[in-house]
């Protein structure tokens, strides 16, 4: 579904990848576990069409999008839920909500992605005329996703769903995370906590400053020593 | 759970309605414009109508800037310019219509547009409607500027989006400042060749010119002898619309976009807005009314169209209100615009709040008796403490100037003092604006005024 091949970013006179190349097949979660600074969250910006590549090409269904502005990426339904949450704080969770549905015409399908987003976050239907920034962390988290839900992705990119949550919470998004790849949405999982991105994922990527380290099945890759000893803080 | 099909229904009603629901706040606004216009002034008197005249504009400035720097939350420091094009767009609209269509540029207007009483004239005549034209048209000309200048400089980001904007203004005002030549063509020329005459200007060395009709643009005169067309009726009715358009932008898909640009960006285009388009959108629209106050600006009563008013301290009296009223709140710059325009005019004189005194005292006395209890009982005093300072503030202003008076001085000459520092205590007292970005009539504000008065006092916290 997704090809990424030898994608170079740069931020000015800094390399922040240096040519990775991953794959994304549909209906799976993947996954690109790495410690701060590796270069996850820029290669999901430049997914989005955020940042530019230098170079390397990035296929989406066999179709370059390296060139596409953000807003062309969300129309062939690459959706990202950015880092930190990246909800609107001064307006309503409802107004956040219809943000998602900026690139949408069809009111019925619409309606349809609503009632299922608020049917996975039935805490978020309690608080539809709430301002989002009163939220607490977790239901940040969880307006981002519903909102990222209802632009009815096919890929979905999820930029650090666990950042700043506590275990409990974590445990409910990762729950979810699974739900909604279950109904059939792809997703592309950047997290720090491999641990718990792993358990969830199909296939994994270890990123390190901006080279991937190792690739492969997430379950495998969990079950490795080696990954275990340098990644997962397991001794 | 369908929670979006009935927020749907009940947000798109029946034709009727909605007809009804659209049609009345314009009536709404042209009956008050006419009330201001045929009641109001004979109250108040000449000067504070002039004054009114004024907040009016400046509430069309300050919404229209608040779209920009508000709801995109881009800072654009160039708006008096777009108000220029327009103030000269419709001048010179005015000037020549009236020129070619009434033979002369005498004030033609009807009782609508009459600022001086007891002229027998009809209600409206086609004075009024060529000034009706030349503001929509200076407000088309400001607008398309505004996309010219947007489109490339939308794509910055901060202060380079600000330096470009102030640029912008200073080149539009050097342009028009520099051009003082004795210009075009008399009234019976201008008939038989109303396009010739404009299209000569640039073809034709200067001292071929004819010039009988004398035509400075800049200089130190500006564009001399504009009628009066602005009324209260004008001007206010331009009042309503603007907020009328302000208010059905916010709560509109565009509004939100717009609103989401300022709040993250990131995520915004990370939801697909078209972040630049959208910009430029808020840019135009912003601009569209800034050339409308222009228009208005420049036929009123006492003011020479001169580029040199309309420059970049023109533009910054323009971010103080909107500052002042809360970036991103429509009813905090219109309110913000009234109360800048107005205690400059108040501070000219402040004695007559010496005739008040016993209601300053009596709230003075109240709110120390409030903020004692408060303290007494552990609730928050800081509010309280703000108030007090203003209505002491008040009453000392009154006290200064017969002071000031009694040893020979004009308190009024410091007002512009007094003025700076009422605005930095406003921004040390709340840094947020007027109303943040709320409304005034959003009950969630006063919700959170009331809970932090009712709230018990938290160490170093303020409540939201």
């Amino acid at each position: 579904m997704l090809v990424i091949r030898d994608l170079v970013v740069n931020y000015g006179a800094i390399r922040a990848l240096h040519g990775i190349s991953l794959r994304v097949e549909r209906g799976r979660i993947v996954t690109l576990v790495g410690s701060n600074g590796a270069g996850k969250s820029t290669t999901l910006r430049a997914i989005s069409g955020i940042v530019r590549a230098a170079s390397g090409s990035i296929l989406f269904e066999g179709k370059p999008i390296g060139r596409a502005p953000p807003h062309e990426i969300v129309r062939l339904g690459i959706v990202q839920a950015p880092e930190g949450r990246g909800i609107f704080a001064n307006m309503t969770v409802e107004e956040n909500l219809l943000l998602g549905a900026t690139m949408r015409r069809d009111a019925a399908g619409i309606r349809e992605d609503w009632d299922r987003a608020l049917a996975l976050f039935p805490r978020l239907q309690e608080r539809l005329s709430q301002s989002a920034g009163t939220l607490s962390g977790g239901e940040q988290q969880m307006l981002a996703i519903a909102r990222a839900l209802i632009a009815r992705p096919r890929l979905l990119l999820l930029d650090e769903p666990s950042l700043g949550l506590a275990p409990q919470v974590c445990q409910t998004i990762f729950r979810i995370i699974r739900e909604i790849n279950e109904r059939g949405t792809t997703i592309l999982l950047v997290e720090q906590n491999a641990n718990a991105a792993l358990k969830v994922a199909h296939h994994a990527y270890v990123l390190e400053v901006g080279e991937i380290a190792l690739e492969g099945d997430a379950k495998k890759l969990a079950a490795d020593d080696n990954v275990r000893k340098a990644y997962l803080g397991v001794h | 759970m369908s929670t979006l099909r009935a927020r749907a229904i009940e947000l798109k009603p029946g034709l009727l309605p909605a007809t009804v629901r659209s049609v009345w706040p314009l009536v709404a606004g042209i009956g008050i414009a006419l009330t201001l216009q045929f009641f109001a002034k004979p109250v108040i008197g000449d000067f504070y109508a002039k004054v009114l005249l004024d907040i009016g504009t400046s509430i069309i400035l300050a919404v229209s800037l608040t779209m920009v720097n508000g709801f995109t939350g881009q800072f654009s420091i160039g708006h008096a310019a777009f108000m220029m094009v327009g103030g000269y767009v419709s001048g010179g609209i005015v000037y020549y219509g009236s020129l070619l269509l009434f033979g002369d540029v005498d004030m033609a207007g009807g009782l609508v547009s009459s600022m001086i009483e007891g002229r027998d004239v009809p209600l409206v005549t086609r004075g009024d409607a060529l000034f009706a034209v030349s503001l929509v048209a200076g407000g088309l000309a400001a607008a398309l500027c505004g996309y010219v200048v947007g489109l490339p400089s939308l794509r910055l980001k901060g202060d380079y989006l600000a330096i470009v904007t102030l640029g912008f203004g200073e080149i539009v005002r050097v342009l028009i400042q520099s051009q003082t030549g004795d210009v075009l063509y008399t009234v019976e020329e201008m008939k038989e060749r109303p396009f010739v005459g404009i299209a000569q200007m640039f073809t034709t060395p200067s001292d071929e010119w004819v010039t009988p009709i004398v035509l400075s643009l800049g200089g130190a005169l500006g564009f001399s002898g504009l009628p009066f067309y602005s009324s209260l009726f004008w001007v206010f009715l331009g009042v309503g619309i603007t907020l009328l358009v302000a208010y059905r932008l916010k709560e509109s898909a565009t509004g939100r976009a717009f609103l989401s640009i300022r709040e993250d960006e990131i995520a915004s285009e990370a939801m697909g807005v078209n972040t630049t388009q959208f910009k430029v959108r808020a840019f135009v629209i912003a601009a569209f009314f800034a050339g409308v106050a222009g228009g208005l600006f420049a036929h009123s009563i006492g003011v020479q169209l001169n580029p040199g008013e309309l420059g970049f301290l023109k533009s910054f009296d323009i971010i103080i209100m909107v500052v002042l009223g809360g970036l991103g709140s429509i009813s905090g710059a219109a309110i913000a615009a009234a109360i800048v325009t107005i205690l400059p005019e108040l501070l000219r004189n402040p004695a007559p709040l010496l005739k008040v005194w016993p209601v300053f005292a009596g709230l003075a006395a109240l709110l120390l008796i409030a903020t004692v209890f408060a303290a007494a009982t552990g609730r928050r005093t800081r509010p309280l403490i703000a108030w007090l300072c203003i209505v002491l503030a008040l009453l000392g202003l009154g006290f200064g100037a017969r002071a000031a008076a009694a040893a020979g001085h004009n308190l009024g000459d410091y007002r512009m003092i007094l003025f700076a520092l009422a605005l930095i205590l406003m921004m040390i007292l709340r840094p947020q604006g007027l109303f943040g970005v709320r409304e005034i009539w959003d009950r969630s504000l006063w919700r959170g005024i009331a809970e932090s008065l009712r709230a018990p006092a938290k160490k170093g916290g303020t409540s939201r």
